[in-house]
């Protein structure tokens, strides 16, 4: 039988600062995180919240993954121990890319000093893995725990995949998510290489002048449970989530699939995993990255997919104020819709001043909206695309 | 190859000690890894910077052999001694 999935612990360290509040509390504000073209997160010192061990033995995509998770967890109620039997107990983290930072001071050190001088800690930091082992590890997490791989729809795979787990009872409880630290100097050269990233320097979503991404850094970590145990424990419930759809464009290695088709199969899957139709929801969380093919082909998958419904619901992208996080931004922004919904308002487009014929549907300029549920809970899509073809759509719900 | 005496010598590997996470009061010669809280992965590391800076081979049959600070200081010490 499926299980009812509850959201009990959202935690988050974004471009707008540490914590799940602040993420949300300034989107809602309409800030922006992005300095000099770039979203890092400069509120975030490693050392001020982990021990020297953990630091240490972490590269800073793996460092964030654990502070955004001890934050969820903290929220759940849970203590140093699973408050259920840990081997039942999931732990999936996304990524894009995995500890890109190590690689590169790695591969100096080879280079410059010889095969000796690389770190004895090189590949348990690098690995893409390491953020799931390292927090299941700290939190003795014992059920199933691996990482997702699939560029910036990893974050999302990794809660419909958790989300997946705790519905069929495979464990009663998961924490997932997403990190990336990816703002290194290959990175930073391969994606303007490819003509992926903003020459401009300004992040824009669904606007005519948009001319790229933002490079940024970001990790979230939710927890899942089923509702039976999160009621069992009096736990509080932030959100549910209930729906997952995944697919592949199978069509070009980093340009969407230019009607949407593939995008648009993967929201019409995630509704009917959720058993509500378009007119049941009332806010699309949307990819939105602010490169010219995605918006235009996430427009056309959202009309495609939700039909005239499309044309009513409010469209907003978190990376008008954060940036591209990659492998984290499914989860990231999962966690801003959870907390979006939460709070009855779908925050605005940050960067969004000039329609473009492509991209016609309302984007929330300017102020934060307030979402009218007409007496059912509210309900928003977030989507997530990755280089590769790789669609994957969550559908979230008020609690 | 630096020549360098046992006071020397602990005083460094407790420098690298402390920098793996170990609280520096706790490191003494008697101190043993585990109470330390210092592993294989932080003994690999230790080895490469002893290799380093002292030109000593530590290898894993030796690691093996040492469950104290005092006996990783002693095993460079009797290796440096001119």
């Amino acid at each position: 039988m499926k299980q009812r999935v509850a959201i009990t612990g959202i935690g988050a360290v974004t471009p707008l600062g540490v914590g799940a509040d602040t993420l949300i509390d300034r989107w809602t504000a309409g800030e922006s995180g992005i300095e000099e073209g770039l979203g890092r997160c400069s509120d975030f010192d490693a050392k001020e919240l982990l021990s020297i061990k953990e630091v240490r033995r972490a590269d800073r995509f793996t460092q964030l993954s654990l502070v955004a998770c001890n934050e969820a967890l903290a929220q759940a109620g849970w203590g140093e121990e699973p408050p259920v039997d840990p081997g039942r107990v999931g732990c999936i983290m996304g990524t894009g890319i995995g500890g890109m930072g190590t690689i590169e001071t790695q591969l100096d050190l080879l280079r410059e000093r010889g095969a000796e001088a690389v770190s004895p800690l090189a590949v348990p930091l690098m690995m893409a893995n390491a953020a799931s082992g390292v927090v299941a590890m700290r939190h003795g997490l014992k059920g199933p725990s691996y990482g997702t791989v699939s560029a910036c729809a990893a974050g999302a795979h990794a809660l419909g995949t958790a989300f997946r787990m705790v519905q069929y009872g495979d464990v009663q409880a998961c924490v997932a998510g997403g990190a990336e630290a990816g703002i290194t100097s290959l990175a930073q050269a391969a994606f303007a290489g490819m003509g992926a990233t903003s020459p401009s320097g300004e992040s824009r979503p669904f606007d005519a002048r948009r001319d790229g991404f933002i490079l940024g850094e970001a990790a979230a970590g939710l927890v899942l449970e089923t509702e039976e145990g999160a009621q069992e424990r009096g736990a509080e419930v932030l959100g549910w989530v209930t729906g997952y759809g995944a697919t592949a464009d199978a069509h070009h290695l980093t340009a969407p699939e230019p009607s949407g088709e593939g995008a648009s199969r993967a929201i019409e899957l995630a509704l009917a995993d959720a058993e509500i139709g378009p007119e049941d929801i009332d806010w699309v969380n949307a990819h939105g990255t602010s490169t010219p093919l995605n918006d235009s082909s996430e427009t056309e998958a959202l009309k495609r997919s939700l039909g005239e419904r499309a044309h009513e619901l409010p469209v907003s992208s978190l990376k008008g104020s954060i940036g591209h996080t990659l492998g984290a931004a499914g989860a990231v922004e999962a966690a801003s819709a959870v907390l979006g919904l939460g709070r009855g308002i779908a925050p605005p487009t940050v960067g969004w001043e000039e329609r473009d014929e492509d991209c016609d549907l309302d984007y929330v300029p300017g102020e934060a909206r307030t979402l009218e549920g007409n007496g059912r809970p509210l309900r928003a899509i977030s989507n997530s695309f990755g280089f590769g073809g790789h669609n994957a759509v969550l559908v979230l719900e008020a609690s | 190859m630096a020549t360098a005496n046992k006071d020397q010598i602990q005083e460094r590997l407790t420098e690298v000690l402390e920098g793996f996470g170990a609280d520096r009061e706790a490191i003494t010669r008697e101190a043993d890894w585990e109470s330390l809280d210092v592993d294989s992965l932080d003994l690999v590391e230790l080895a490469q910077i002893v290799e380093e800076e002292y030109g000593v081979e530590m290898k894993e049959e030796h690691m093996k052999e040492m469950k104290t600070v005092g006996d990783a200081v002693d095993f460079v010490a009797e290796r440096t001694e001119s």
